[in-house]
Formats: C-alpha cells, sequence, structure tokens
C-alpha cells in the first residue's frame, strides 16, 4: 500500500477548514439522507427489509468457504474463469496477466472500490496500459488525478464551477460550461469513442450469486454494461464476502442497496451475467474472468463480532448520516473506504498502527447503525477498535496491528488512577490536593494534549471539595 | 499465486463452523397482488417517472404507433434483430419513406462502426417487473446485447401479459435458478447520472430515450 503515513489532524483541520467543500457536501448529504427517507417511507415495511437483508448476509456469510467453492464451481462450469487472489498485488497481476495476453492497452473500466482497493489504475498505468474510469463522477476524478470522496457518488466534494474548469483545462476543444447537461455531454462524446476502442473491460460486483453463477451489478449510466459487454474480454473484481447463496436473496438486497445508497427503488439497469459469450451469440466478452480478493477478510470472517464488517452491500448511507464524515469529506480520511464502515473496514485491512486513528473518528451516535441496511453493529466494532488499539496480549482473533496506542506515560497515569481509587487515604489526598488547586488549574499553559483540547472549550476549574467530601458532609452513609 | 486459493479456503475452513442459522428471515415484502390494468398503469407510472414514454396499444396496431414514434424522430435507421420475435413483423410491414432497418446479424467485431453509428434500435422483451417499474430482457444470438445499449434511442415492445408483480416473483414462477441466461437485464429507463452535484440527467453512457410500446389485447 502506498498511503502508509496519514496524518489524521491535518487532513482534518484542512477539511474543516475548506469552506467550499463544506458547502459542496452539505447540500449533497442532506439530499442524499431526504431521498432516502422518502423512499423508505414506511418503517414497518423498511424494518422488516433490513431483518431480510441482515439474514441473508449472514447465512451466506456463516457458508461463506463452502459458497466460494460453489460459485467458482458454477462459473467455471458457465464459462467464467475464477482467480483467488490473498493480495492486492497478487490480483492485480492476475489483471496483468490477462491483459498482456490479449496484447491490449486500452482498458475501461466502470466503478470498482474493490479496485480501488488493489490501487489498480496506478499499477496498470506503471505498466504502460491506460486503464480509464467510466463512470462519470469516477472519470471527473480521474481527470483531476483524484481518489473517490465517496463510494457511490465519487466526485461529490467537486461543485459545478470546479468541474467545469477542470473539463476546459484536460479535454483538448471543450468549451467552457457550467451547464450540467452540457458537461454529460461533453464525458458521453469523450467515453463513447473509448466504448468503442476499449479492449478489455474491468468492473466490480454487487452480489455473486452462488447457486447459478451469475455476477450482478447496479448502474445507472450505462457505463458498467458497456464495460462488460463491448470489449472481447471482461474482468470482474470482488472481494470475497460479495457473494450470496440463491437467485431469490438478490431480490431483496438489490432494494435495500439502491434504496439506501440514494433512494431509488431501481437503478436504470440491474445487469447478471451468467457466462462469456456462447456460440452463436454475436456480442459479449468471449473471456469473462472472475478476480476473487481477499485481502485480510478471512482473518476479518475469522472473528465473530468482527466478522459482520463484511455484511456491508456498500451502499455508502452510513456516510450520508455521519456528523463526521458530512463535516470531512472521503478524502481527509486518507484511505479508499471512508466514513463509518472506512473506520470499521480499514483498521481491520489496513492495521491498527497504519489506520486505527480511523476509529476515532466518531461520537458514537449511532446514526449509522440505524441506517445501515443490512444491521451491521458499527459502533460495536468501533468500540472494539478502539479497544484493541490498547491491547498488546496476541489472541488469535486480535486486529493486526493492535496495541498499537499503547505507552508507557498513560500506562502510568492509569495505574496511578486505578491504584488512587482503590487506596482510600491516597484518595482522600488527591482529592484535597487537586481541591486546593483547583481554580488554577483551568490557568495552566494550554500546551500538549492540552492546546488542542482547550481551543474550543474552557477548562473546567476543580471543585473544592470531592463528590465524595459533600456526600459524607450531607449526612450520607458511605457504604 | 496458485496457493492463494488453497490458502484462503484453509484460513476459511480452520474455523470451526458457527451456530447454525438461527436469524429470521421475514418476507421480503407484504407480497402485493396486483390485476391486469393495475400492472400496466403502474409500470407505466414508474418508467414514466424515470423519464421512459410508455405507449399502450393493442397488438394488431402496435407496427402503425412504432411508426408514429418514427416519424416523430429523426433518426438514420432502425437497428433490429431479423431473426428474433419482431423480425417478421417489421419486414413485412416497413415503409420505404421509414428510416431503414439494419440488421444486428454479425458479430459486433464485424460491424462495431455501423453499429456506434445507429441512432435507434427495437428489441422485444421477456417481460416486466410492476413493483418498481423495469423491463426484464434477456438478450439472446437473435437481439444481442449492444441492441438496447449502444442506440441513443431504444424502443422495446412489452406484452402486457408478461408483467409480473415483482423480480422476486418472476425469478420464482419462472423458475430463473435452473437457468441463467449469459446476460439477464432490468432496465428502468434512459440511462441517467447525477454525478455531478446529484443535479440528474438523462443521457449519458446508454440510450437517451427508452420508448415502451406495452402490447394489450385488453385495451379498451
Amino acid at each position: 500500500m502506498t498511503e502508509t503515513v496519514v496524518d489524521f489532524p491535518k487532513n482534518f483541520a484542512e477539511a474543516l477548514n475548506n469552506s467550499q467543500l463544506r458547502r459542496n457536501l452539505r447540500a449533497a448529504m442532506d439530499t442524499m439522507g431526504h431521498r432516502r427517507r422518502t423512499l423508505f417511507a414506511d418503517l414497518d415495511a423498511l424494518e422488516q427489509l433490513r431483518a431480510r437483508g441482515d439474514a441473508i448476509r449472514w447465512r451466506a456469510l456463516r457458508q461463506l468457504p463452502d459458497l466460494l467453492e460453489q460459485l467458482e464451481k458454477k462459473c467455471t462450469e458457465n464459462g467464467i474463469q475464477v482467480h483467488w487472489a490473498e493480495t492486492p498485488a497478487e490480483a492485480n497481476q492476475i489483471c496483468l496477466g490477462i491483459i498482456q495476453r490479449h496484447h491490449a492497452s486500452r482498458v475501461i473500466k466502470g466503478k470498482s472500490m474493490v479496485s480501488e482497493e488493489m490501487h489498480l489504475n496506478h499499477f496498470l498505468d506503471e505498466q504502460g496500459i491506460e486503464a480509464l474510469e467510466t463512470d462519470l463522477g469516477e472519470y471527473i476524478i480521474q481527470l483531476d488525478h483524484e481518489t473517490p470522496s465517496h463510494i457511490i457518488v465519487p466526485a461529490i466534494h467537486k461543485n459545478r464551477d470546479q468541474i467545469a474548469r477542470l473539463f476546459h483545462e484536460k479535454i483538448p476543444n471543450a468549451p467552457y460550461t457550467e451547464v450540467v447537461e452540457e458537461l454529460n455531454a461533453i464525458a458521453r462524446k469523450v467515453l463513447r469513442e473509448k466504448f468503442f476502442a476499449g479492449e478489455v473491460g474491468v468492473s466490480g460486483v454487487n452480489f455473486a450469486v452462488a447457486e447459478t453463477g451469475t455476477l450482478c451489478l447496479v448502474e445507472n449510466e450505462g457505463n458498467g454494461r458497456m464495460c462488460t459487454t463491448a470489449p472481447p474480454v471482461h474482468i470482474a473484481v470482488m472481494g470475497l464476502e460479495k457473494v450470496v447463496e440463491r437467485l431469490e436473496d438478490v431480490p431483496p438486497l438489490l432494494r435495500l442497496l439502491t434504496g439506501s445508497a440514494t433512494g431509488q427503488l431501481i437503478t436504470t439497469y440491474f445487469n447478471m451475467i451468467t457466462s462469456p459469450r456462447k456460440p452463436g451469440e454475436k456480442d459479449g466478452p468471449k473471456e469473462v474472468h472472475l478476480v476473487l480478493l481477499d485481502n485480510g477478510r478471512s482473518k476479518i470472517w475469522a472473528d465473530p463480532e468482527l466478522r459482520q464488517t463484511l455484511k456491508c452491500i456498500r451502499c455508502g448511507a452510513c456516510m450520508n448520516h455521519c456528523p463526521v464524515y458530512t463535516r470531512l469529506g472521503g478524502h481527509a480520511y486518507g484511505y479508499v473506504y471512508p466514513g463509518p464502515i472506512g473506520s470499521i473496514l480499514t483498521p481491520q485491512l489496513e492495521g491498527l498502527d497504519h489506520a486505527g486513528a480511523m476509529a476515532t473518528a466518531s461520537t458514537f451516535c449511532g446514526a449509522c447503525e440505524e441506517v445501515c441496511p443490512v444491521k451491521i453493529p458499527i459502533t460495536t466494532i468501533l468500540r472494539r477498535l478502539r479497544t484493541e488499539s490498547y491491547d498488546k496480549a496476541d489472541s488469535p482473533n486480535a486486529v493486526k496491528g493492535h496495541g498499537y496506542k499503547v505507552n508507557r506515560m498513560e500506562s502510568l497515569t492509569w495505574k496511578g488512577w486505578a491504584l488512587s481509587n482503590a487506596t482510600p487515604w491516597l484518595n482522600a489526598l488527591n482529592a484535597k490536593v487537586l481541591g486546593l488547586a483547583g481554580p488554577h488549574l483551568s490557568k495552566l499553559p494550554q500546551v500538549g494534549v492540552l492546546k488542542h483540547w482547550g481551543q474550543s472549550r474552557a477548562l473546567p476549574p476543580f471543585a473544592r471539595k470531592s463528590l465524595h467530601v459533600l456526600a459524607k458532609e450531607k449526612g450520607i452513609a458511605d457504604e | 499465486m496458485s496457493n492463494a486459493r488453497a490458502n484462503i479456503l484453509a484460513r476459511l475452513r480452520a474455523v470451526a463452523p458457527q451456530e447454525p442459522a438461527a436469524t429470521p428471515e421475514p418476507d421480503f415484502y407484504p407480497a402485493t397482488k396486483l390485476g391486469h390494468a393495475e400492472r400496466i398503469a403502474q409500470l407505466k407510472r414508474l418508467m414514466e417517472h424515470m423519464h421512459a414514454e410508455v405507449i399502450v396499444t393493442d397488438p394488431q396496431h402496435w407496427i402503425a404507433t412504432l411508426k408514429d414514434v418514427l416519424r416523430a424522430r429523426q433518426v438514420n435507421g432502425l437497428l433490429y434483430g431479423p431473426a428474433g420475435p419482431l423480425g417478421a413483423a417489421l419486414e413485412a410491414n416497413w415503409d420505404s419513406e421509414l428510416p431503414p432497418l439494419v440488421g444486428y446479424t454479425e458479430e459486433v467485431e464485424q460491424c462495431k462502426e455501423r453499429l456506434f453509428a445507429l441512432d435507434a434500435g427495437i428489441t422485444s422483451t421477456r417481460g416486466a417487473v410492476a413493483d418498481v417499474g423495469a423491463l426484464m430482457l434477456w438478450p439472446d444470438a437473435n437481439e444481442p446485447r449492444l441492441l438496447s445499449l449502444v442506440p441513443a434511442v431504444h424502443i422495446a415492445v412489452l406484452e402486457a401479459t408478461h408483467i409480473h408483480d415483482s423480480l422476486a416473483d418472476a425469478i420464482a414462477r419462472e423458475r430463473w435458478a435452473e437457468g441463467m441466461p449469459t446476460n439477464a437485464l432490468l432496465i428502468s429507463g434512459p440511462s441517467k447520472t447525477a454525478d455531478i452535484e446529484l443535479v440528474l440527467t438523462f443521457g449519458v453512457h446508454g440510450p437517451k430515450e427508452l420508448i415502451v410500446l406495452v402490447l394489450d389485447d385488453e385495451r379498451g
């Protein structure tokens, strides 16, 4: 991974001070929340649907190894070639191998978060292969050498003026226009030529059905269908948790996904791919490849609590409703998956020692859990990650990089606190000393930890008498 | 790399099986049973909301309706599948003053340029789902996949009796799990995006217009 050092405090400060970003986000997140609420107006029906979605994902995860083998068997029978990758590097090599075997240099891509996780574009670029994003939002940010800031609407941090300038500067002969329809038309024209010329199409997978060996893709623009139909080769990349057991599991999950993501009853296209072009058929790829990526998922799966992370269907509703995400946007998190789901997934994938700070980017308000279509207990997992940040013990299911926050000063402080609370005379002495110092403590020089904490808060003065003493004076019995 | 499969499965198999299924699975929705006319009305309402044009016509006169649709537009030709369910009827009733019928008869590698240059395409449909308002297409050798995707205008012909209440209903009644086609599609309108400031605009990479001709015997 390239993102080893993320300076969270700096990122957060920059994002919070970017008023343009704050305005763009505010408007977008309010709209997405409103659309979701409008679609799921019947709350009882929604609860029933969420319970169903949760149960389907649980059932799939419970049988994960069996379903993956069944998916592989079915896909293979159907003519889809299945590849397994333990790491993003392996997955990239598999893609490169396929692309090179076809002597291809022009790859067209549909939206895929797993390909972002693999940093596939960057990897292919280094090999001299053009990997062009074709989803409008992804195309916009690729032009500006950015990464997605939201898993559903990747360019949500940009407004139309910014996109107008970008198109005018980066696309030859594109006029300057802030009319959204015209910007669309410019992109359509450029990308049509790319669809025509694309030699290999790459896509993600929303659901993979083990029962039939079917890959399901959800989209509105038609670029996903283009990438999976027009070129002679299609490579689908997916995290291995995306498998579901039966075809009948798909309709409830589809409703939950489109409703939670964008408040849509259904997207324009739901694309179900079960085989490459059969003899006599006139179009569609002659080869379809499915790359199953682990990248730490099997380790997450081993822990019954953390496993719930893998129920995620990537709708992004947790982001749209998160008071932290809606003020920062996705880039400040510094990793591929931002927001609440990113804050529980990324530290597990990358290690707490790298991304553990993401688990602290939460107010524990629980809005993410309330909207999650598959009922992931996000705050429970956040708390687990925070606890493990201070836990050096090597239990079999410990999260990678656990115990990274343990430091002598803090350990000593807490040891002292514990001792003080278990030793009545010491506790009384401490309370007395702090009480005497009382009002002066709020005038402590604001350095170190106090500097950040005190920036927008007044330090509270210590009371002259502790609660313990006050209670005693009131004659409340000390048990 | 060949060990990836074995390693991943070994890791997953190393974990003792969890408790057997205990999570209750409530019904998807309280199943709504719609009548024939309601199904058509619901489909029309939802698809029109998504900017599709839905015209209910009778099976004897749909070609006349199609001709009206084409006369109202400037298109340079109509792509179709000669061996598909609509082929014979189109050929038998075509007028010279209409945009020419162009058959999708070769593999895409042989006809890609022509395909990308045509303005309109027509397909049959397998059916539709009323609860969300979407067409079901199972493209095949006679009506290939790009026929409903590349031309800017997609005209789809739907038999009213093939409208299901829901996708779940269609999957169950038609026993999809027993054999899926190369590609199955749901299509709810012309292509669209909201990637710029969430402003909904139609006609991005796929068709800019979707026109649905619903053939209804019980019409009138």
